[in-house]
């Protein structure tokens, strides 16, 4: 664990006005899960993946063709060490979020981060993630991102 | 026209079923078929088919022993033991006391999560690897003792399989390095030795290596990976023995565009058909293409099952018998039993 925060002064943003749209209730609508999870707590500040641009509505893309969901996230830093933390929080909010046979990759947006490939990889092992999350103090950390609320 | 028929879907895990592993002495002289699978819910079942009905239940759950997924199972080549896996950093070994599952001993000393584990041809080795990148391998003694008689050390990364060849003491170990690593007792005195390493300089892999499987002649491997092809590797000698030493492995042909997500298992039959399971939710059968025009024997699909199951495929196992039956494990929670129909 390091001894200091990674990034000590984020740059905070305003949360952004939450539209309602009419979609086809069959398909799953990218900003309705934006929504799910923009609040998320991030794991070093008391504030949303969204207010510290972590996450935007960019930041998810469906193919209900394929069953496919892609969500990508910018760490506030480029040697944010608290990515795979994210990753997982982002794995545990949406674990019965979508019909079974959907797919879920997770990633670093492009060159937000100084070692993408390997995050990317750890972040979309499944076994990895499984172990993880049996890691009760990782688990910890990740409830308490999901389940803080009062933003 | 080849078809893969759904024969029965198994409920009773509660959480996914990472692998399952058929006992090699049933399914002949009356034997009814047996199978162990072990899942997140930290336990490990044992399934059998009733010889008349033809159905398959439950026979017994193996519970409150690992404290954690139970990630890996293997029976001993005599059907007596069963080798189970964790992520609580342990190796239990079973034996079928009068019907009955007890855990007769526990192996220690990898420092995380074990992946995976597997019994020599002749029951005399044991191997287990975990995310700690060590491969260890244990002697087994009498009266249910393992003693550790080597840790290898040689992968960058977590190790996912392990598996030994089917007719010499040769050991392969796959890893989220992406690499497929062999490994020999060299001096005969448990000495053993990384003797070659397939990497991407050798045609090999570029993501992580999930599985390994040998054919039935052990002259041929294949390997899957996260970078969603199959492999199959060849080695020079037809026979390993014959007193030439090692002989090297090399790469035969890649097998690319037949799943779009990650292949998690691989299984060479008997009569020559290997079968992925992958993250794509599909098991494919693949065959050797004898009308091939080129240099040597390369591999053509089979048959495909798409939606074989509602979620990935974590292992794919022909069984021990007469007949060809393929068992699957999936993350929804099911096992499901097939019979390939010509």
């Amino acid at each position: 664990m390091t001894l200091g925060l990674i990034n000590a002064n984020p740059v905070v943003h305003a949360k952004k006005e939450r539209v309602s749209r009419s979609v086809d209730p069959l398909a799953v609508d990218p900003l309705e899960i934006y929504d799910f999870v923009r609040d998320i707590r991030d794991p070093e500040h008391p504030y949303s993946l969204e207010q510290l641009s972590v996450l935007s509505e960019e930041s998810i893309t469906v193919d209900d063709k394929l069953g496919r969901i892609l969500i990508t996230f910018t760490p506030t830093v480029q040697h944010c060490s608290m990515a795979t933390v994210i990753g997982l929080c982002l794995r545990v909010k949406l674990k019965h979020y979508f019909p079974p046979h959907y797919k879920v990759d997770i990633k670093v947006s492009p060159g937000s981060h100084a070692e993408e490939e390997s995050v990317n990889k750890q972040l979309n092992d499944k076994e990895r993630v499984a172990a993880a999350l049996e890691n009760p103090n990782l688990r910890q950390l990740v409830e308490e991102c999901l389940y803080s609320n009062e933003l | 026209m080849t078809e893969l028929k759904e024969i029965q879907r198994l409920e009773g895990h509660t959480d996914r079923v990472w692998s399952l592993d058929w006992n090699p002495a049933t399914g002949h002289a009356g034997i009814p078929l047996v199978f162990a699978s072990c899942s997140g819910d930290k336990t490990v079942r044992i399934w059998e088919q009733n010889l008349s009905t033809r159905l398959w239940a439950c026979k017994a759950v193996l519970e409150e022993t690992h404290t954690r997924t139970v990630r890996s199972c293997a029976w001993s080549p005599s059907g007596k033991l069963l080798a189970t896996a964790s992520f609580d950093a342990t190796t239990a070994i079973w034996e079928n006391i009068g019907g009955d599952f007890e855990c007769v001993s526990t192996l220690e000393g990898h420092e995380n999560e074990v992946k995976s584990v597997c019994w020599n041809a002749s029951g005399t080795l044991l191997a287990t690897c975990s995310r700690d990148k060590s491969v260890w391998i244990w002697e087994v003694l009498p009266g249910n003792e393992f003693e550790c008689v080597s840790v290898l050390q040689g992968h960058a990364q977590d190790v996912k399989m392990v598996k030994w060849h089917p007719t010499e003491d040769i050991l392969f170990s796959c890893s989220y390095d992406n690499t497929v690593k062999v490994w020999a007792d060299e001096g005969d005195s448990d000495d053993w030795q990384c003797v070659q390493s397939l990497g991407e300089p050798n045609n090999g892999h570029t993501s992580t290596v999930w599985a390994i499987s040998f054919n039935a002649g052990g002259d041929k491997m294949v390997t899957c990976s996260d970078d969603l092809t199959l492999k199959v590797w060849e080695t020079e000698n037809k026979g390993m023995q014959s007193g030439g030493g090692f002989a090297p492995w090399r790469h035969l042909c890649t097998l690319t565009g037949y799943h779009d997500r990650t292949i998690f298992s691989v299984h060479w039959s008997r009569e020559g058909i290997f079968a992925s399971g992958a993250a794509d939710n599909s098991i494919r059968l693949f065959v050797d293409d004898n009308e091939s025009q080129v240099d040597g024997p390369l591999y053509k699909l089979l048959l495909k099952k798409e939606k074989a199951h509602d979620m990935d495929i974590n292992s794919v196992q022909w069984s021990p018998g007469e007949k060809p039956i393929l068992a699957s494990a999936s993350d929804d929670g099911t096992i499901k039993v097939w019979e390939l129909i010509p």
